[in-house]
């Protein structure tokens, strides 16, 4: 897999939301994007998904996953696409579901819409839970009896049921509490480096970011301020607005003199 | 000048807090309570403000019972006693400007005389970072960092000498944050401000308290000077919160302690200590009696009959990857 992004904009109406220059994530990578609200991160992840169109959105540049162009793809061709290469978690797994399925039945739409055998998609249901560490009693839950961090490792387990070679991941960890995340940091971190998974991993949380990222992307109002390898990025931040962000993150050893 | 005694609310048959106790002293202080969602320190927060019926124990000001407080009384300790709440939006009237909202407070407690409410409206939105120009504008209008800045001004407004803060940063862009909590810092120096900080983020409260509470599960698992209770924690849970924290700038990918599981459900609370089916260091012990909180050193109270094991090293808390934490489970 191979997602590369180049001279990237989208804009509502005459308001340009997102330019981005260069992007690239290959298999194995994780790829952070930081930016606060209004820096157009979640635009970028729906313009991968060929989604911000149907929002109105007029997107120019180029979208290639291993060579094909998204943007300006049709419709039917991104459908196949999507879930199935591409797969999306966010912030609030419990309302990315419908709540008047069982979490088993999901799995078993989304894998028969992409093509696998009902006798297949059990199997691979249960196999995919078993990665993210859920039991396979889960596929008997309705979304609203999975708890937040449950809900969050259901979501990312849809993605690997499905061989998803893409993971874009918008605030997947923001609505849980901390050792939760930390928890799903774990899961996400292990199907990177097992699996080879892509993740585009988005926060607000650069120190959520360090520790998952190779690569940082930090955006502002829509433009691409800085970009380079996690480490450095972070150590060493080369743009003013990257520099107040490192230094606004609540540290532990700050206590009061 | 605040103490919480014992402190008990239950909503129907969940206890949302049980046996909590703790003080606060004149400013200029802070105690920051944390823990995880379900933990009860909004509850506590609310019912310090007397917004919640208390089922048990006491909460008394100055060596009053606030529950005991009449009419007249009880508007003293409002005064007195002031809160912001993480989501501002819903506490500022859409239909007010700034200054109307500042203003309303001033008046009621007759701060100052009637010719000088329009002066200070003007200092205390400069307390706390705002231009004059902000008392013409409406609340959506305004950021939300600069509404949370009026919700603050709003609760200085009456002179308070003690803030109970819930959150008053979680929904705020990380900039955003570090300049509400730098603009707290000031005002606690210059208005020798107590204050409640609740917040699920220990590094936040670390920053601006001089002593921490960590509650899991409505209960005070551990209570400390900040610098003792985050420099050598006795309570597994304290321990695995602190590793759970994402830090910037930590060079190599760190075992966290990962506990496993999610905090239980408040209704049906595990026996024993409420933390025991997540804790690393648990014995039979702490599957049938839940321990008391008890000092481990001066002013260190921990809730936890394996505090000097693991204190000592002997119960060694330490990272064990999520793979062998689900096997457990």
């Amino acid at each position: 897999m191979k997602l590369e992004v180049r001279d990237l904009s989208v804009a509502f109406g005459e308001q340009t939301v997102v330019r981005i220059e260069a992007l690239d994530l290959s298999d194995g990578e994780v790829l952070g994007l930081a930016g606060e609200s209004g820096s157009g991160k979640s635009t970028l992840a729906l313009a991968i998904l060929g989604l911000t169109g149907q929002m109105g959105a007029t997107v120019a540049g180029s979208i290639q996953l291993d060579g094909r162009e998204l943007v300006g793809m049709p419709e039917q061709e991104l459908r196949i696409i999507r879930g199935r290469r591409i797969a999306m978690v966010f912030q609030s797994p419990v309302s990315a579901f419908n709540p008047v399925i069982r979490i088993g039945d999901l799995f078993l739409r989304a894998l028969r819409h992409h093509g696998v055998e009902r006798a297949d998609a059990r199997e691979r249901a249960n196999q995919a839970l078993r990665e993210v560490f859920l039991p396979p009693e889960m596929l008997a839950r309705y979304p609203h009896q999975l708890s937040g961090g449950q809900a969050q490792r259901a979501a990312i387990a849809l993605a690997i049921a499905l061989r998803s070679e893409l993971l874009i991941a918008d605030e997947p960890t923001s609505a849980l509490d901390v050792t939760v995340q930390a928890e799903v940091i774990e899961v996400i971190r292990r199907l990177q480096v097992q699996e080879r998974l892509g993740v585009l991993f988005i926060s607000h949380d650069l120190a959520v970011l360090g520790e998952l990222s190779d690569t940082l992307v930090v955006l502002r109002a829509g433009e691409q301020v800085e970009s380079g390898p996690a480490a450095q990025v972070l150590e060493a931040p080369q743009h003013a607005y990257t520099r107040e962000l490192v230094a606004s993150m609540p540290k532990l050893g700050g206590a009061l003199s | 000048m605040l103490e919480v005694k014992d402190l008990e609310v239950r909503f129907g048959a969940v206890h949302a807090v049980r046996g909590v106790s703790f003080a606060v002293p004149e400013g200029p202080f802070g105690l920051g309570l944390v823990g995880e969602s379900g933990s009860g320190k909004t509850t506590i927060g609310r019912a310090v403000m007397r917004l919640l019926p208390v089922h048990g124990g006491a909460i008394t000001f100055e060596g009053t019972d606030v529950h005991d407080l009449g009419r007249r009384a009880l508007k003293d300790y409002r005064r007195a006693v002031q809160v912001v709440f993480q989501d501002s939006d819903s506490t500022l009237d859409p239909r007010m400007r700034v200054a109307a909202t500042l203003a309303e407070p001033l008046r009621a407690h007759r701060v100052v005389p009637k010719d000088a409410v329009g002066a200070r409206i003007g200092e205390l939105l400069s307390d706390v970072g705002l231009e004059p120009e902000h008392a013409r504008r409406y609340p959506h209008s305004l950021s939300g960092g600069q509404r949370q800045r009026v919700a603050i001004a709003r609760a200085l407004a009456v002179e308070p000498r003690l803030v109970v803060l819930d959150e008053p940063t979680s929904a705020l862009d990380v900039t955003v944050q570090a300049r509400v909590l730098a603009m707290i810092r000031r005002l606690r120096d210059e208005r020798r401000l107590a204050y409640i900080l609740i917040s699920h983020d220990l590094a936040v409260v670390e920053q601006l308290c001089e002593q921490i509470g960590v509650l899991y599960l409505g209960r005070l698992v551990e209570m400390g000077p900040t610098r003792e209770l985050l420099g050598s924690p006795a309570h597994p849970y304290t321990i695995a919160l602190r590793s759970a924290v994402p830090e910037v700038g930590v060079r190599e990918r760190r075992r966290r302690i990962a506990i496993p599981g999610e905090p239980p459900d408040p209704a049906s609370p595990p026996a024993g200590c409420a933390f025991h089916p997540r804790c690393p260091a648990a014995v039979d012990a702490c599957r049938t009696t839940t321990p008391e909180l008890r000092p481990v050193r001066s002013g260190h109270l921990v809730a936890c009959h394996r505090a000097e094991d693991v204190m000592s090293g002997r119960a060694p808390i330490e990272p064990v990857p999520a793979a062998e934490q689900t096997a457990q489970r």
